[in-house]
């Protein structure tokens, strides 16, 4: 979780400084759903991510490095510099894709369910959407398809309150995500998505059920996301008090108190994986910046993998 | 060789990569149990139940599983169940196959084919006659082959399912049923190479689908008139093969290009283009483009039948090219 969160930091700080190119959504507040979903996962577990990725991709085994220079736009990046902060992906680790577009990771999901179904293998695909994704035909189509299937998929609400501007209650007709379960006849159940322990024990459930073919769980995590849409979003729709106020419900602050409550760490302990966390940032950006930028000619690559269409 | 229709040859693409590969898998509307609305997969009912499967009508969700499945190693073809209805999944298509491996620096390989009818057929009126395949020209990312006989079907889905990138296939309804001739050993078709339907002097036509057949009979009428065609079928859209047609073009020094789909911006605009860069010294006469009026497909026969192109536009504009009108 703190390792998002410093990534997250950075990212925004070098996009304030003006350091990097196009959109960034950042993870804050929301980092106990990937740390926690991902930790009942194995590596050849799939999962699919959204527009606000970062947090997924580093849980699930990413490179900062390879992340940052990725955000950077250069050649040594996940993508070469093809894809940015929307687009990051690696295949070797599950991690299906970070996507541009709201509710585009859904079907990619199933799909890997359906390649898993038929391969007969244990392993099982998360789909993690936010809850502007669950007004979209994608997640509807594709919770029925998982559920008459009976896919090997965990379905991962991220629900943050806000779609871009627009606040949940305003555009989304059920009080729950997760009551939509019901109408694909699968399990659904809401949790505090900033309780770690508490997304663990759901995400650990679902995905032994979708392990022994008991089909696809929706699992709705209610979250807030303490930054803007993107970076530099001007977030005229919502009060500062009310973004003050769930400041003081986020995961990181709470999981520490619980840590040192139960003796599990200190705060000596804490301060030396923060610092180790910080230097492994540095680090990042160091290799980010030092980084070579793409050559022009690099825009004609990687189409087909017989490297032919550029022209005609 | 042996004689069999265009649907049962593409049957035979099918079962025989499924028989050697068993990461094939296929799934679409109305083919595991009905064999397909135009009974490309009758010769398969009851084979491989695992892998052939009917889903629900959602199109998003089935054009972007395949891509998911593709990037887990398998090898899926689906079935779409008329072109048009590529529109209502189009996301999953343009957004995330066309772009996935782009965006992602080369990751993955999405070997999947999409496949199904496009085209007029009898009055089936505007949302179930589309010839959509420019589109998919014009946003990189998916090779489209368009096969006209049971011979290029059957070699080119085989070499398709063979492919290590996202395909898409366009059968024009009409040649379900028509008939020809295919080896009774195994063969495959190299993907981006026009076939030569016909050798001839005078105008180069490039064609693709039920066009090609259209251009045959004019070709065959057009004897009377002492005017010679050459007929090259495309095959591939994309990679389509250019210097075929500018070696045909050189020879002949006159060229229509005839397609169903509408003439405004249709990919004949395209290869116009390129040959008037590439080959202008060659070209005796300006360059015709032969495609339906700008209009949706109307219901009635009368009107389909005005709309859509056939051999009489090709008679009508080689007799003009040639000086004869």
């Amino acid at each position: 979780m703190q390792k998002i969160r410093k990534f997250e930091q950075a990212a925004e700080q070098l996009f304030l400084e003006g350091k990097l190119p196009g959109f960034i959504h950042l993870y804050i507040g929301e980092e106990a759903i990937a740390a926690g979903v991902m930790a009942t996962l194995n590596k050849n577990d799939y999962i699919t991510s959204t527009h606000r990725g970062h947090g997924h991709m580093i849980a699930k085994g990413g490179d900062i490095n390879l992340m940052m220079a990725e955000l950077f736009g250069k050649t040594t990046g996940y993508c070469k510099g093809k894809g940015g902060s929307m687009h990051i992906a690696d295949f070797s680790v599950g991690v299906l894709g970070a996507n541009g577009v709201v509710g585009g990771g859904l079907p990619i999901a199933i799909g890997a369910g359906l390649g898993i179904k038929i391969k007969e293998t244990s392993q099982v695909a998360i789909a993690f959407f936010g809850d502007g994704a669950a007004n979209t035909g994608a997640f509807h189509e594709s919770l029925n398809f998982a559920s008459i299937f009976r896919l090997p998929v965990v379905f991962i609400n991220e629900n943050n309150q806000y779609a871009s501007t627009a606040k949940k209650q305003e555009t989304t007709s059920v009080e729950n995500i997760s009551d939509r379960a019901i109408s694909y006849s699968i399990p659904g159940v809401t949790i505090d998505g900033n309780n770690v322990l508490a997304v663990y024990e759901a995400a650990k459930e679902a995905v032994e059920r979708a392990r022994d073919k008991g089909g696809p769980t929706l699992i709705e995590a209610k979250t807030y996301r303490l930054k803007g849409h993107f970076v530099g979003d001007p977030t005229k729709y919502r009060e500062q008090t009310e973004v003050n106020n769930f400041w003081g419900k986020e995961p990181i602050n709470i999981f520490e108190k619980q840590l040192i409550n139960w003796e599990i760490l200190n705060q000596k302990e804490i301060n030396n994986i923060n610092e180790r966390l910080d230097n492994q940032i540095l680090e990042a950006i160091k290799f980010a910046e030092n980084s070579p930028e793409p050559l022009p000619e690099e825009a004609l690559t990687d189409l087909f993998v017989d490297d032919t269409g550029y022209d005609y | 060789m042996k004689t069999i229709t265009f649907s049962e040859a593409l049957g035979e693409a099918i079962l025989e990569e499924m028989q050697r590969d068993d990461t094939i898998f296929t799934y679409g509307e109305d083919i595991a149990k009905q064999g397909g609305i135009f009974g490309a997969y009758k010769s398969l009912l009851g084979k491989f139940p695992n892998r052939i499967f009917d889903t629900p009508i959602s199109e998003e969700a089935i054009y972007g599983s395949a891509l998911g499945a593709a990037l887990v190693g398998m090898r899926p073809m689906v079935e779409f169940h008329f072109s048009d209805f590529l529109f209502t999944g189009i996301q999953s298509i343009t957004l995330q196959i066309e772009k996935i491996r782009y965006m992602t620096g080369g990751q993955g390989k999405l070997h999947l084919l999409l496949r199904g009818p496009d085209g007029v057929s009898n009055s089936a009126a505007a949302q179930h006659s589309e010839s959509i395949e420019t589109i998919f020209m014009h946003i990189p990312g998916i090779k489209i082959i368009i096969p006209s006989t049971p011979y290029d079907i059957k070699g080119m889905i085989k070499t398709s399912l063979r492919s290590d990138d996202p395909i898409i296939c366009f059968e024009h309804k009409s040649l379900y049923s028509q008939k020809g001739e295919v080896p009774e050993e195994e063969y495959l078709i190299p993907l981006g190479k026009a076939d030569i339907k016909k050798e001839g002097k005078d105008i180069t036509v490039v064609t693709i689908s039920r066009m090609v057949h259209e251009s045959l009979k004019a070709a065959n009428e057009l004897v009377k008139d002492g005017i010679d065609l050459e007929i090259i079928d495309l095959r591939t859209l994309l990679p389509w093969d250019k210097e075929t047609v500018i070696k045909s073009v050189q020879k002949t020094n006159r060229l229509i290009i005839a397609h169903e789909t509408w003439r405004r911006a249709g990919w004949g605009a395209e290869i116009a283009s390129t040959i008037q860069e590439e080959a202008f010294d060659s070209l005796d006469a300006p360059i015709i483009r032969i495609g339906a009026y700008n209009v949706p497909m109307p219901f009635s026969s009368v009107l389909q039948n005005f709309v859509t192109p056939d051999k009489q536009n090709i008679i009508t504009a080689a007799k003009k090219m040639m000086g004869e009108m």
